[in-house]
Formats: C-alpha cells, structure tokens, sequence
C-alpha cells in the first residue's frame, strides 16, 4: 500500500528545530508521512534520527516549527494524546520495562485502551506472530535474550493499535539471521495497513523494503527522495552516511 | 603531586581497612553477645555471668516475657514497615528519599488525638458506638495525611524534578521542620493525650496473654500492606507506578500520565503512614508535633534494612527493626551487665542501621533500582 495522491499526511513536521538546551539537534526539519506507507529515516550516528522520532512523539519539544497530526498542530499536546491518536513507538535499544513480566510489558502498550475484548484479541494476535512471546509470558521482560525483547517490544507496541509505528533501530543488536527475519516482520506488519517509519543504519535492507526516504546530516534533511532513486544514487553512502565502502 | 597522589591511594586503603575492623569487631561483640545470652538462659551462673553481674549471676528470662517483647517489637515494627513503604515508594518513582514524610505519619497521629477528642466528649469512645467512632476517625487520619503529602509533592517537589537528587533531599529536610514548627503554632508545644482506650483493647488474651490492641494494631497493619500489595501488582495504576519506577519516558510514551502516577504514590505512601499514624495514637495515646521524628527516622532504617525501592523489603525490614529493637537490648546489651538496657532500643535501631549500611549497603532483602544509576 502506498501513498494516495491529495490525501493528508498522517504526521507531518513544518519546518522544526529542536535543542538540547543550547545545541541545536535538528535544523529546519521538514517531512510527511501518509497513511499506510513505509518510510525510512537514514544518517550517521548523532545526526538527529531519534530526536525525530522523540519530537513527532512529544517527548523532546521542538523549539520552533510545527508537529501536525492528521492535520492538527499537536506541538502542546502531552505524548499521550499522540498515542491515542495512532502514533507509536518501537524505541532505540527496544526499553522493556525489565522488573515487570512479558504480559504486563504487553498490557501496558494498551494502557490507553479499554475496550478489553479488543485488548484480548490483539494479545491472540501477537502470540500468533510471535509464539515464544506466548512461551514466556510470566518471565521478568529484562532475562529475555536479545531476540525475545524485540518481539516483545513490537507486540507491546502494536497492543497500543497504531496508524502509524515508529521504529529506531529494530535491527540493533540481533544477529544477522534475525535481523532478516526482523526486516520480514516489519514488511508484514507493513501489509496489514499500519505506515511504518523506520531508523536504520543498515541502509541497503531499509531501503529495499522502503517506500521513500530521507537522509539526515547533522540535523539537516540533505535528502529526500524515492527508495529507488535513493537505492540507486552512488553517493548516498559515501558521502551522507559516512560509510566507506 | 606523585606523593600526594599516593597519599590519597594509601588514604583510602586505610579506611578500607578501618571499615573491616568495624565490620568484625561489631559482628564479633554481637555473636559473644549472643553466645553469652544463651549460655546464660541456660545456666545464669557460668562464669561469664558472674564476671559481667557480680557473684548472684545473671537473670534468666521466662517465656512470657519472650513473648512480651516479641509482640511489642512486632506491632511498633509493623507501624515503621507501614512508613517504611511511603520512603520506599517515593524513592522508587524520584530516586530521593523523602525526609518529611515522617511528619504525614505524625500529622495523622494528631488528626487522630483531634477527631476522638471530640468523639470522646460526645460519648463515643466507648462502648458500642466506639466501631463506627474508630472506622470515621481512622478515614479521617488517612485523608488528612494523605492530602498532606499530596500538597507536599505539588508545592515543593514538582518544581525540583529533573534537578540533582541532593535537592529536593534537602528541601524534604526544610519541609519536614516547617510542618513540625507548623503544628506547634497551632496546637502549642506540649503533648496532647489520646482519651482513654475502652477496656477490652487493655485487656490481654485468654490464653495467649497477648495485649488485645498490640494484636489490633498488628492486623491492621498487615490488612493495610495486603492491600498495598494488591494495588500495586494487580491493578492497572499499580503496572503504571512500577513502570514510572522504572523508566519515565518509555512510561510516558505508554501514554501514562508520570505527574499524576508520581501524585499517587505520594498519595499511597502518605496513606500507610496516616494508618500508621492512627495506630500509633491508639497504642501510645500521646501525640506532639515531633513525634513523627524517631518512627520516621526508624521506617527510614526499616526501608535500608530492607533494600531501599523494594516494597517487600520495607514491611519486612520494619517488623525486623521492630523485633530487634525490642530483644536486641536484652539479647545483646543485657548480658554485658550494662544497667537500664531497655532504655537503649533507639541505640539498638541505629546500630542496625550502622551494621547493614557497614555490611550490605544494598539491604538485606535485594535491592531493587530503577535503570537510571542511582547514587
Ligand atoms: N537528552 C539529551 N540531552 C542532550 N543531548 C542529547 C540528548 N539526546 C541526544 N542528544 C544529542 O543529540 C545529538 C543527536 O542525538 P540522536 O539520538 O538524535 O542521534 P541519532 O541520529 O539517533 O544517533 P544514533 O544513530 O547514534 O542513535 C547527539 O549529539 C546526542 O548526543
Ligand atoms: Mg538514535
């Protein structure tokens, strides 16, 4: 599924710059994201791709420019009213709540929600993905091996049904057998309608399953293009993402 | 500046070794204190008795009052675990260790001597009408200090998040001297007393000669943890506290609220102590405006004991505080022939907070910290 023409972003940065107290991270950011698309952010280490996802988020504020969410401007609206909306996230070394078991990492991706026949039928859901989610529910979610945490942290964001996940670095940290694996995840994940918008580093596999992209350099989008166009331009690597071969 | 580097190193191995000479020392004096105990419990007479009593030897103590102590250690201990659990929970949500809270306990314990006043003038505190009379005058304890470290949280500690821990550890200090100071405006500098309890929790049991209101105080307390317990691993605010424990943003990114989960655990904290408090005035019938001093700074050990954050911990360090406090002079002290031991239960609590600092810094039940380093 991709992008319908003349339909309206289902999240959008206008023009956004965000500090960390007097460094500026982000710089004049601007990026849309339509409904049921996969879309990748690209750059090298420190260039600002998980303060994107923090500040579409609501949990770093922008100093400047707008975050709009199905149209509205929602730069006041607490991360909560995001999460309600259909915006999640899978974050950056997937941060399981590691004292609390697998089932209540799980339930607490759905703490907005209340409709508990729905709650329950995703948790089946989940469990059909990822049957050794389902093996070791009870389990305190910080003894999961690398691999389990990642299923868990996807299944405890999908609990929250998003329109739209964001992930920062799924692939960190798995081994190069499941991080395919994980790419085919994604991809299914992608099929049942849910935008995807994706960090990697791994630039190659991203793009492959990518509709479009942008690439970040210190906090500047220098591109932004198609996920062909990209695949194909010989200099994306070399020059904007500081890998050598 | 090689030398004064040098000096340094050499300095700390000094304290290293400075560190385990207290370590074995205290832990020796405690186990010929013990070994002299039972020897005496055995034969009064053995020499060691002699040389620390004099020629009649030593006392031998009888069952009941074994029993006596255990159940004093035990019901004054429940009511520390009872505080202990406000220290801890607040610890587990802001990493800081909040020193007034032993006020919110003494707070409760003057609501408690203001409502049965008034219910004692009326007629209430006795008879049949002292059940209806209580279960008010025990709501009304844990609002009051319930909304008292609720407005703790609101006016000083809101503000300081996000600041170095040592703050608002410090402004706890000034908010704990500005209610102490706060009350004594009030209600003056002298002691108020409870009206007198009605008979029957004077009395002893049958046949276990159990005092009837260290038994209620006793229950009580364990209903109030049980409850505790179920609220904060069964219910849905309770996932939402542990996961602010936790992780904060991640917490948020939930879509949890972190400013009202953190309002709540002070909330849930500041009940225990208001039970804690009403059971302390019904035990003591005494209230002033320091009394939240030495129970607060005792649930403060109760709660290292038993591993600062760990909820489990800080019941069980509490009734331990307790229990030692109220045999360690005898098992300990009394075998030395010092005179008066029982006088020195306060010595004995902080000894115990010296030792498990000196030998388990982390408590002895596990401890349980959030992922953020803690200092
Ligand atoms: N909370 C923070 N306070 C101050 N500086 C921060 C904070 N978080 C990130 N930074 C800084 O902002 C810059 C961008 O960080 P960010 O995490 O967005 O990079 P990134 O592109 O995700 O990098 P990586 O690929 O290493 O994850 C970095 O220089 C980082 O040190
Ligand atoms: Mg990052």
């Amino acid at each position: 599924m991709t992008r319908q023409e003349g339909s309206t972003p289902l999240l959008e940065f206008r023009d956004i710059n965000t500090h960390y107290g007097a460094v500026h991270i982000l710089k004049d950011v601007n990026l849309a994201i339509y409904p049921g698309e996969l879309v990748c952010l690209l750059g090298g280490n420190a260039s600002g791709k998980s303060t994107t996802l923090k500040t579409l988020l609501g949990m770093v504020k922008p100093t400047s420019g707008e975050v709009v969410l199905d149209g509205e401007v929602v730069n006041d609206k607490p991360t909560s009213y995001r999460v309600e909306r259909g915006v999640t996230m899978v974050p950056e070394n997937r941060r399981l709540f590691k004292r609390l078991s697998v089932k209540e990492n799980l339930e607490l991706g759905a703490y907005l929600r209340d409709d508990k026949e729905g709650i329950e039928a995703d948790l089946e859901r989940i469990f059909s993905m990822f049957p050794r989610v389902k093996e070791r529910l009870t389990q305190k979610a910080g003894t999961l091996s690398g691999g389990e945490q990642q299923m868990v942290a996807m299944g405890r964001a999908l609990m929250a049904r998003p329109r739209v996940l964001l992930m920062d670095e799924p692939s960190m940290g798995l081994a190069p057998a499941l991080v395919q694996t994980n790419f085919e995840l994604i991809e299914q994940i992608h099929q049942e309608g849910i935008a995807i918008f994706m960090v990697e580093q791994n630039a190659n596999m991203a793009l492959s399953i990518a509709d479009r992209g942008w690439v970040l350099q210190t906090g500047k989008v220098v591109l932004d293009n198609t996920a062909e166009a990209l695949l194909a331009d010989p200099d994306l690597r070399r020059s904007y993402l500081g890998q050598a071969d | 500046m090689t030398a004064a580097v040098r000096a340094k190193g050499a300095g700390k191995t000094n304290v290293d070794r400075f560190l385990t000479v207290l370590r074995v020392v205290m832990i020796g004096f405690i186990a010929i204190s013990l070994v002299a105990f039972i020897a005496q419990q055995i034969a009064p007479e053995n020499p060691f008795a002699e040389w620390r009593h004099g020629d009649e030897g030593a006392t031998r103590l009888s069952w009941a009052q074994y029993r006596g102590l255990l159940v004093t250690g035990i019901s004054q201990g429940a009511m520390y675990g009872l505080i202990a659990l406000g220290y801890s929970m607040v610890y587990g949500v802001l990493g800081f260790i909040n020193f007034a809270h032993g006020e919110v306990f003494m707070v409760s314990a003057f609501t408690g001597f203001i409502v049965s006043t008034k219910f004692d003038a009326a007629g209430w505190w006795e008879g049949a009408a002292f059940f209806p009379a209580i279960i008010i005058t025990v709501a009304l304890c844990v609002i009051v200090s319930t909304s008292t470290a609720v407005i703790m949280e609101r006016v000083a500690y809101r503000r300081l998040r996000g600041s170095p821990r040592l703050i608002p550890l410090i402004t706890s200090i000034g908010v704990s001297f500005f209610i102490q100071e706060a009350v004594r405006l009030v209600f003056g500098p002298g002691a108020k007393g409870y009206p007198s309890n009605p008979d029957w929790l004077e009395e002893r049991l049958p046949w276990l000669g159990i005092e009837v209101k260290k038994l209620v105080v006793i229950i009580i307390a364990a209903i109030a943890m049980a409850g505790l317990w179920y609220f904060v691993e069964r219910t849905k605010t309770g996932k939402a506290m542990r996961a602010v424990a936790e992780d904060k943003e991640i917490a948020s990114l939930m879509g949890i609220d972190v400013d009202k989960t953190i309002v709540k655990t002070f909330a849930v904290g500041g009940a225990m102590a208001g039970v804690a408090g009403i059971l302390w005035g019904i035990l003591f019938r005494s209230v002033i405006n320091t009394t939240g001093f030495l129970p607060g700074i005792k649930a403060f050990t109760a709660a290292v004991v038993g591993g600062v954050g760990n909820l489990g911990g800080a019941m069980a360090g509490g009734v331990s505080l307790g229990g030692a406090e109220a045999l360690g002079p005898l098992m300990i002290l009394e075998p030395w022939g010092i005179p008066g031991v029982s006088q020195l239960r306060d010595a004995v609590a902080f000894t115990v907070l010296i030792l498990v600092l000196l030998v388990k810094p982390t408590g002895l039940f596990g401890e349980r910290l959030s992922s953020e380093e803690r200092a």
